[in-house]
């Protein structure tokens, strides 16, 4: 059984105008130790996937249907206590922005005591600090910096502390939502890798939405593409990357510089997602794809097993 | 960064010595010089009763209606009463209506815009028709109803201004929580697993302590002016009791006979206090204020 199992998950968005479906019937599952990588570009509904898992939606999101199970526990229909000690526990999550996901008037050190005592009460405030402590050099960062507040770090010290929070009662699940999106390259780097490290050393299944195609192809062992909250394509690294399917993927490949490709001229998709309050009929994707045909602009397509990946394109479907 | 401001701003005024203060230019000074002219005040009603040279209630004690002269410096009133004793002991009611009218505010005020804001929907509604129908009443008419059906005494005048004080305490902390809620590190609070309580009191309540403080000392100034507004209208406290607002009161009706000095110098503490008071709130405001640093 998969730690994470997503079901035909739907979440929508009320507004005045139209109820917006931002994640339409996505089905996912995460294995024990699997990283996977969620791409695709803003507003295609990644991060609403990300908190539906432990059932954040922000306010006027509602999970409509489906299903989602994390290490057996229906985390849909589960009591308000029983997802509060899912939260943190089970999974941990970082955030895009380090510079203000810590609490300003609060020394690092009070964030890990709050972080274990509000799951582990037992543990006492010196156990709880000597964890912060091991958990910081862990991470490259001075022990005795525990006593800082958090204006005194830099954000790549930041988001590294976020993650040492997040890992600080061993979660089975770190779900990172663009950690590295307001850091520079440089610092990206040492974070990917550390990332990369941990689960390794600690058998921790990650999920990692972003935008950067590049840290997928260099952390995920399997990759996710969204579009317009759909996916449109699910398959291994190696696979989407040699053999992408989809014709956004495509272009999404298409559209990312490669070293390797001498005279490579950079593509972009023409056109911009689609207003998800009138989404077009058939498959979302058809006003910008380039090999659409009827088919495309009448029917939607389904998420099909196509040789080892898994695509939502009637260009792959013999019927 | 502006974020990194904000932090320096919220830690400053309470880790660094006094002395750093004023090198903090405009607003460090305004923090000394309000923060010398009320301890300096209250230090002189405290000590009043060893420093008096005459009863402050006692009468014809010297002559009727003398101006300052070497014997009375501050001169007599119409009952012959020293003006020098009555500036230093008349300011103890003030002072203690003023403190007394704060703590309640805090204990009503701040457990209200809390909660109502923090839970928000019908309670937060509910709570802000309250407060802001107590808002649209000039504060001083309300002072003065209240104060006329509760009577005299220093918990009745106290409560009277803390009625009309704590919606500007709601108001105030429920715009900062309505922010503060929203921000990242509080999603990553309910993330992490925490209570709502434990959210409301470690994550939200310390980031909303700055604009307590600030308003707390605003209140504190206007306190005063409507404690002596209320002893003016004659609903303060009883006579005997040696209070600014009563020399006021009565100076009033001399100053048409050429006694200024009954009226200029318990005016003149009352506008020291009041002005002390708000250069604290003033300069503790600018501090706490990142947009308004250098």
């Amino acid at each position: 059984m998969p730690l994470l199992d997503i079901q035909s998950l739907v979440v929508e968005y009320r507004t005045l105008r139209a109820n917006v479906k931002a994640v339409d019937q996505v089905s996912l599952s995460v294995e024990k130790g699997e990283t996977l990588g969620l791409v695709g570009e803003s507003g295609c509904g990644k991060s609403t996937l990300g908190l539906s898992t432990v059932r954040l939606v922000p306010f006027p999101g509602k999970i409509v249907s489906g299903h989602v199970t994390l290490g057996g526990i229906d985390v849909i229909s589960c009591a308000d206590e029983e997802i509060r000690r899912i939260r943190g526990k089970r999974v941990g999550y970082i955030f895009q922005d380090p510079m203000t996901s810590l609490n300003p008037v609060k020394r690092i050190g009070a964030h890990f005591v709050e972080m274990v005592r509000t799951h582990e009460r037992e543990v006492s405030k010196e156990d709880a600090l000597k964890r912060g402590r091991e958990m910081l050099e862990r991470l490259g960062i001075h022990p005795q910096r525990i006593d800082d507040f958090p204006h005194q770090f830099s954000g790549g010290m930041r988001q590294r502390v976020m993650i040492g929070l997040a890992l600080a009662l061993n979660p089975d699940l770190l779900i990172a939502d663009e950690p590295t999106t307001s850091l520079d390259v440089i610092v990206e780097a040492q974070i990917i890798e550390l990332l990369k490290h941990l689960k390794e050393s600690l058998r921790l299944a990650l999920v990692l939405i972003t935008h950067n195609i590049g840290i997928v192809a260099e952390t995920a062992d399997r990759v996710a593409v969204m579009y317009a909250g759909k996916i449109a394509e699910l398959s291994e690294t190696d696979t989407l990357f040699e053999r992408p399917r989809h014709p956004y993927t495509q272009a999404l490949l298409n559209s990312v510089p490669n070293v390797r490709k001498k005279g490579q001229i950079l593509s972009w998709i023409p056109g911009a997602p689609p207003d998800l309050a009138e989404p077009p009929p058939g498959c979302l994707f058809h006003p910008r794809c380039p090999f659409a045909f009827d088919r495309c602009k009448k029917e939607e397509p389904m998420l099909m097993k196509h040789n080892s990946s898994e695509v939502a394109c009637h260009l792959y479907d013999k019927r | 960064m502006s974020n990194d401001a904000t932090r320096k701003g919220i830690f400053i005024p309470f880790l660094r010595p006094i002395t750093s203060l004023a090198r903090r230019g405009l607003a460090g000074s305004a923090i000394l010089v309000g923060a010398m002219m009320v301890v300096a005040l209250a230090l002189m009603t405290m000590i009043s009763p060893w420093i008096s040279p005459h009863d402050p209630i006692g009468i014809n004690v010297g002559p009727i209606l003398s101006p300052p002269s070497t014997q009375f410096p501050l001169g007599t009133n119409h009952l012959g009463q020293d003006m020098l004793s009555r500036v230093y002991s008349g300011g103890a009611i003030m002072f203690q209506v003023a403190i007394l009218s704060v703590i309640i505010c805090l204990a009503v005020g701040v457990p209200i815009g809390l909660f109502a804001s923090y839970v928000g929907g019908y309670t937060d509604r509910l709570a802000s028709l309250v407060m802001d129908s107590i808002y649209a009443f000039p504060g001083l008419v309300l002072a003065i109803a209240i104060a006329a059906m509760l009577g005299p005494g220093v918990v009745n005048i106290a409560l009277s201004i803390a009625v009309v004080y704590v919606p500007s305490y709601f108001r105030i902390i429920r715009s900062q929580v309505l922010t503060i809620k929203e921000l990242p590190y509080v999603e990553a609070a309910h993330m992490m697993g925490a209570k709502r309580l434990s959210i409301l009191f470690s994550y939200i309540l310390p980031n909303v302590v700055p604009s307590i403080v600030t308003v707390a000392t605003l209140n504190f100034a206007d306190a005063i002016l409507t404690a002596a507004g209320l002893t003016f209208v004659g609903l303060g406290l009883p006579v005997s009791t040696p209070d600014w607002g009563w020399d006021l009161t009565y100076g009033r009706q001399l100053l048409t006979s050429g006694a200024w000095w009954v009226i200029a110098f318990p005016g003149l503490m009352i506008v020291l206090l009041a002005m002390g008071f708000t250069l604290l709130g003033e300069g503790l405001s600018e501090l706490f204020n990142p947009r308004l640093q250098k």
